[in-house]
């Protein structure tokens, strides 16, 4: 088997609170030894000198577009995206075209990822049959063909009885459900955060107590039925307030926040720049601040992309007809190290809320540097500078609010299960 | 001046230019020959995507005084439709090697995007509920022709501001200008932080109303209903329709505006509508002006 050693790296591994110079091996698929100058013989020296060694990350809001929906991503195209980002595990969400609210789907989805995906791939499906919101999916023979969680997500299950018993039935079967709050009659026809952007620009603005109610709705049934409830993508203060109260009152609850609503705020929608509408929307700058400290003190798990590819002819249409989401695997990674080098997080913090946070939120096991844990590992240039541009994106999807934006931190190496799956070239800046 | 996309951007002197050349603009269209050689030789593209009868005409009048083609583009008349991208569409903007192109659009911040994929001056004729700037340009003229000057007086805005091109543009622009401007209308219609446009909302229709300069009553749109945004026009009629009465809560040399078509008995009494404070018609002659003005600033030889 191929020994590989990185040394050089100041390594962090949350699951132990390492934050060292030490150096790491890896033996054919798994990390064989940690720790300060390695012996042996390795068939293969990475010299790191400079860099940041961590478990690869996990995304747990990923929309692969496969099956249905190719040419706006592919497994293929979206786990490339995700190994250039630092991610080796993500959760496939279920609205794919058919949606994967049977097992044959989730199953195609498996062996698709086991053909062609360059990173691990766990399946969300979904909680309602056909995302209708009306009758609960298989859950348990969908959680036999392997689905990690259940998620209607944007297709907000709106009756309340219903969002019950799939809570109810989720809690008896093992598995977590995770929530898009979003209150679909309160948002009406929004499409950006309802305030002084919104009214100036003309565009129908939806108010962050669209999210907020149905925040506290969720947590109240979660209450009710004891059932395990992760928060997609959070995106107004309030929400950070009543999870932070839930969660004191025992409520087993989770909750993630996207990069961009950690980094953009509203003010980003005047031009009409379709890649900057995405539900939630981003929302004021005292909401982005609430986030920002609900990650800080843990209130917030963790962070999650919610990659959401759109092909371009779909965005380059009027604001209000345009579809909502971006891409976000491949910058998330400089918009956290951002809060590092703002002091809101500490190194270790920060690929914290990337890595064994998220994979907890399900139970992933992956995001750890232990021996005998796979080879799933990231190097982190903290000071490369870079531009985001579209050609440079591995996603198939280019619809990014961050084009042409200078960044710095990247991802320069990627390993899943000790296999190359992304190399940075030199001259790539 | 390269666009003229809303009221929100220009200087208050650009926008004083603009009602400058507006003057010299109604001139021309009081003498017998109403027509200047000035845009001979340039080709204006009138691209309504929403129908718009009342502001084609108007752009067309305009171009056709300065001597310019005009070119009417509808959205039924024309390949230009919903079913392609906007930089297609710009493309085929392009490749008709117009001088100036003028855009109608149901869809807030169209223009805008179409700007940005075109090398030629694009003048926004409405989108949406974001603005239209000719509209406001016409209304700062009426009142400058009414009372002299606009630094100073009290305009106040009545009924749908939230969903009002006319009014944000109209805010942006008077405000700008001097004009202290309020806004009244049911609460419903009321866009969140208006205030921040250093405008000063108004609980009732009366308030708004003393003490007013000029009172520009807004369209309502009866599909506003259905939103549950007001509960019958009868009640939005008597709370908040101009009636005689009300009118004499305003100066006495006050004026009257709206942008038409007017819901008569709706936001504005007949009786106020045809009476001698309403300056309606000289809102639709000033628009040949303001247009024929914007055009000749944003496409003649006017440095
Ligand atoms: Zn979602």
């Amino acid at each position: 088997m191929t020994v590989t050693r990185i040394r050089g790296a100041r390594l962090l591994d949350p699951t132990k609170g390492i934050d060292d110079a030490l150096e790491l091996e890896i033996t054919g698929s798994r990390i064989s030894a940690v720790g300060h100058e390695l012996s042996g013989s390795a068939d293969q020296v990475v010299e790191a000198e400079g860099l940041w060694l961590a478990p690869g990350f996990v995304d747990l809001h990923t929309h692969l577009r496969e099956p249905g929906q190719e040419y706006k991503e592919s497994i293929a195209t979206g786990t490339k995206s995700a190994a250039a980002g630092g991610f080796t595990t993500v959760c496939a969400m279920a609205n794919t075209d058919p949606v994967n609210d049977s097992p044959a789907v989730t199953e195609f989805i498996r062996r698709r990822a086991r053909e062609t995906a360059a990173v691990r791939v766990h399946v969300i499906a979904a909680a309602t049959q056909g995302l209708r919101g009306e009758v609960m999916s298989e859950m348990a023979l969908l959680r036999d063909a392997g689905a990690v969680a259940f998620s209607d997500d944007g297709a907000v299950i709106m009756n309340a009885a219903v969002m019950r018993r799939v809570l109810e039935y989720a809690f008896g079967i093992g598995r977590t459900v995770i929530a898009h709050c979003e209150d679909l009659d309160l948002r009406g026809p929004g499409v950006v955060h309802e305030g002084a952007h919104a009214t100036c620009c003309g565009l129908p603005g939806s108010p962050a107590e669209a999210e907020s109610v149905m925040v506290a709705r969720d947590l109240e049934l979660a209450r009710l039925t004891g059932a395990a409830l992760h928060i997609a993508h959070v995106s107004a203060a309030r929400s950070v307030d009543m999870i932070r109260d839930a969660k004191r009152a025992g409520v087993r609850v989770t909750a993630e926040v996207t990069p961009h609503h950690l980094a953009l705020c509203d003010e980003r929608i005047r031009g009409y720049d379709t890649n900057a509408k995405m539900a939630p929307p981003l929302r004021t700058a005292r909401d982005r601040e609430a986030l920002r400290e609900g990650l800080a003190d843990g209130t917030i798990d963790c962070v999650a992309t919610d990659h959401a590819p759109h092909a371009a002819y779909e965005k380059d249409v009027e604001f209000c007809g345009a579809p909502f989401g971006v891409v976000g695997l491949e910058t998330a990674l400089p918009i956290v190290l951002e809060l590092v080098r703002e002091r809101r997080l500490s190194a270790l913090a920060a690929i914290d809320a990337l890595t064994r946070r998220p994979a907890r939120v399900l139970g992933l096991g992956a995001g750890t540097l232990e021996v005998g844990a796979p080879a799933d590992l990231v190097l982190i240039d903290p000071d490369r500078v870079w531009k985001v541009e579209a050609q440079g994106l591995a996603s198939r999807s280019k619809n990014s609010p961050f084009l042409g934006n200078e960044f710095v931190g990247r991802a320069t190496q990627t390993w899943v299960g000790g296999r190359v799956v992304h190399a940075l070239d030199e001259e790539s800046s | 001046m390269k666009q003229l996309l809303d009221t929100e951007t220009p200087s208050r002197e650009e926008l004083e230019r603009i009602l400058d050349t507006t003057e010299a603009m109604l001139e021309i269209s009081q003498r017998d020959i109403k027509k200047v050689p000035t845009l001979r030789g340039r080709t204006v593209i009138n691209m309504f995507l929403e129908p718009s009868t009342r502001t084609r005409v108007s752009f067309e009048i305009a171009a056709k005084r300065l001597s310019a083609d005009a070119i009417n583009v509808t959205a039924s008349g024309s390949s230009l439709s919903k079913a392609e991208t906007l930089s297609d569409m710009a493309r085929n903007l392009s490749a008709m090697q117009a001088d100036v192109l003028v855009v109608r659009d149901r869809n807030a911040g169209v223009p805008a995007m179409l700007a940005r994929h075109l090398s030629i001056p694009v003048i926004n004729a409405g989108d949406g509920n974001h603005e239209h700037p000719t509209q406001a340009l016409l209304d700062a003229f009426t009142i400058r022709q009414a009372f002299g000057n606009i630094e100073g007086r009290v305009v106040s805005i009545i009924g749908d501001v939230a969903h009002s091109r006319v009014a944000r543009s109209n805010i942006h622009a008077l405000t700008k200008l001097g004009a202290e401007v309020r806004i009244a209308g049911p609460p419903t219609m009321i866009p969140v932080g208006v205030e921040q446009f250093g405008v000063k909302p108004c609980t009732s229709i009366d308030e708004a109303l003393d003490g007013a300069h000029v009172v520009m009553m807004l369209r309502i749109q009866m599909e506003r209903l259905e939103g549950a945004l007001f509960p019958s026009v009868r009640e939005y009629a008597s709370t908040w329709g101009l009636s005689r009465e009300r009118l004499r809560l305003a100066r006495p040399d006050a004026v009257v505006l709206h942008p038409g078509p007017v819901n008569r008995g709706v936001e504005i009494q007949s009786e106020v509508a045809d009476a001698e404070p309403s300056r309606i018609l000289d809102q639709v002659t000033n628009g040949v002006a303001t247009r024929m003005a914007v055009l000749y600033l944003l496409t003649g030889d006017s440095q």
